[in-house]
């Protein structure tokens, strides 16, 4: 299963602070954890808003709107991607985020487990064969 | 979520590192998972009530950690053990001072991992078993989840497992990394199996046409974790880049009724572009680090080769018939011929395919075989061989178990009469 871990904006994300040493160690550290237990699979950090745009398309022409915008939680600051076997263990990474004083959303991202669960006959029939075997309903 | 549920979660995500930090203190893979299995019963008993701790991988391998000091003591080994890990320890312990186990553990965790992995894909196991053992030690699988994505009986599972542990004992395997110059089969002897367990998944046995993601991702994810541990050794990224470049078209590999849609005819919108292009920067650090390409990148060349192309006019099939040519030379096999005969056949005419072709006919593997028919009667038919190519049609059906590949070759044999002989 896959997850997208988003990272909210907030003020300083938005002002364009960069992260200090110690900040940008123990991300590394996290991501590394991560990388090592193979279910890092990607992740990105993002310009403040000050530097994106908006379209929106309402009847007609899109409308750009350049940014700021406000409303800092609202916005986002970076994504990581992992992929784990489930919602929990997501969760369980999620808890280990190593940022303070930090808004995160977790979202489950369309994967190809979601479309290859079709049980085919064939398999139908050599599950209900095993069950025979194993004696059970 | 219930606070089970987030047990299994963290037991899943730490078990691997408290069975191999055990496993060095108690030179025993067997015992080892016991031992971290007792961590696992405690914390199902306390963190209900008590609540997760904040460092629950900590909590479990302190807990491990524990029960095998426990477990040395009572041995009555620890002193010698300790011996190993440092001459002052050993004093310190015979004094009755507070050793400090943190430190003997904390030695180096990617390292114990490691020989976990060497351990469970050990040479004097089959590979079945070396799957199985695999699955419950370094991917934290229980014995029904490893039952379940086999299709085979809970119990043959367990008696697998137990007699795998048994034959590492028997054999006195040590808990240790290869010696240098057996690293490259030994790794090769993990490769094969983590490739085992991704086609369980992935390739449908004869007759068999489903896919079973979860294990692709187990898998992958054992490939991703050994590519962090061994970054020097190409064919693990090469492995790697192959399973993800095969695991981007798993969606587009069914439709919608469950029926295998072929690479040629698969809508490539739906592959998923982020595990390509990690297929293909693994597939780079394999090419990075020099050396002859081994078979799982060549592999993986060729799935590359597949995945750039946006749509399947625009293959590059001289590149497809290089790399099967090299494939062939590294791992030759009657099935990579007949490949390279289709490859060959779009490079440079079917003639030249099926110069290959001919030559596989006294293949005794590919007797029963019924794509060499099969391939046989596509280039037969580009050649405008019209009957010869419809006997090998016929010849086809008459080989193949599965009723719609059957139903399919018939459809292009009658397909085939309906042309006049020797039409453009």
């Amino acid at each position: 299963m896959r997850f997208m871990i988003i990272r909210k904006a907030d003020s300083e994300t938005e002002a364009g602070v960069m992260p200090t040493e110690e900040q940008l160690r123990t991300m590394t550290d996290y991501n590394e954890e991560m990388l090592k237990a193979g279910v890092l699979v990607a992740g990105e950090g993002l310009h403040p808003s000050s530097r994106g745009m908006r379209v929106s398309f309402r009847d007609g022409a899109p409308t750009v709107t350049d940014g700021p915008f406000a409303e800092a939680k609202e916005l986002i600051a970076g994504f990581t991607m992992i992929e784990v076997r489930s919602r929990e263990e997501a969760l369980e990474w999620v808890k280990r985020w190593p940022e303070e004083n930090v808004d995160l959303e977790v979202r489950q991202v369309f994967a190809a487990e979601d479309f290859g669960e079709a049980f085919t006959p064939e398999l139908q029939a050599r599950e209900e064969h095993m069950r025979e075997e194993l004696g059970q309903p | 979520m219930t606070t089970t549920a987030a047990v299994e979660a963290v037991w899943r995500m730490e078990s691997a590192k408290v069975i191999a930090g055990v496993a060095r203190l108690v030179r025993d893979v067997g015992l080892a998972e016991e031992l971290a299995h007792d961590a696992l019963v405690a914390a199902l008993e306390q963190w209900p009530s008590a609540g997760v701790p904040v460092n629950p991988g900590a909590w479990l391998t302190t807990v491990a950690k524990r029960r095998a000091v426990d477990h040395l003591r009572r041995q009555q080994v620890l002193a010698a053990k300790l011996a190993e890990i440092g001459p002052e320890q050993a004093a310190d312990d015979r004094k009755g001072v507070q050793v400090d186990f943190d430190a003997a553990f904390e030695h180096d965790i990617d390292d114990d991992v490691l020989r976990l992995i060497f351990t469970a894909c050990h040479p004097v196991l089959s590979p079945p078993a070396r799957a199985a053992l695999t699955l419950r030690l370094v991917a934290g699988l229980t014995t029904d989840e490893i039952a379940r994505a086999f299709l085979v009986p809970s119990t043959t599972v367990g008696q697998r497992i137990v007699r795998a542990k048994r034959t590492l004992t028997e054999a006195r395997v040590p808990f240790e990394l290869p010696p240098r110059g057996q690293l490259g089969d030994r790794v090769a002897s993990v490769l094969e199996v983590i490739y085992l367990i991704f086609n369980e998944g992935y390739a449908a046995t004869a007759g068999d046409d489903w896919v079973r993601p979860e294990l692709c991702a187990d898998a992958l994810r054992l490939g991703r974790v050994l590519a962090e541990l061994l970054p020097d050794q190409a064919e693990v990224h090469g492995l790697v880049a192959l399973m993800e470049i095969q695991t981007s078209r798993l969606r587009a590999r069914v439709d919608e009724a469950g029926r295998p849609v072929l690479l040629m005819d698969q809508n490539r919108s739906g592959w998923d572009r982020l595990l390509i292009q990690r297929g293909l920067r693994a597939l780079r650090r394999a090419e990075d680090l020099g050396g002859t390409l081994g078979p799982y990148t060549l592999q993986a060349s060729i799935a590359a080769c597949h995945a750039t192309a946006s749509t399947p006019e625009q293959t590059d099939w001289q590149r497809m018939a290089a790399l099967y040519d090299a494939l062939s030379q590294v791992a030759p096999s009657p099935v990579v011929e007949l490949n390279r005969a289709v490859a060959v056949s779009f490079a440079f005419g079917p003639e030249a395919g099926l110069e290959i072709v001919d030559a596989l006919d006294d293949e005794p593997a590919l007797r029963r075989y019924h794509l060499l028919p099969s391939v046989r009667a596509d280039l037969l038919a580009r050649l405008d061989r019209n009957g010869e190519a419809r006997a090998e049609l016929q010849r086809a059906a008459g080989l193949t178990d599965n009723e719609r590949e059957r139903a399919l070759l018939l459809a292009r044999t009658a397909a085939l009469s309906s042309e006049r002989p020797g039409a453009q």
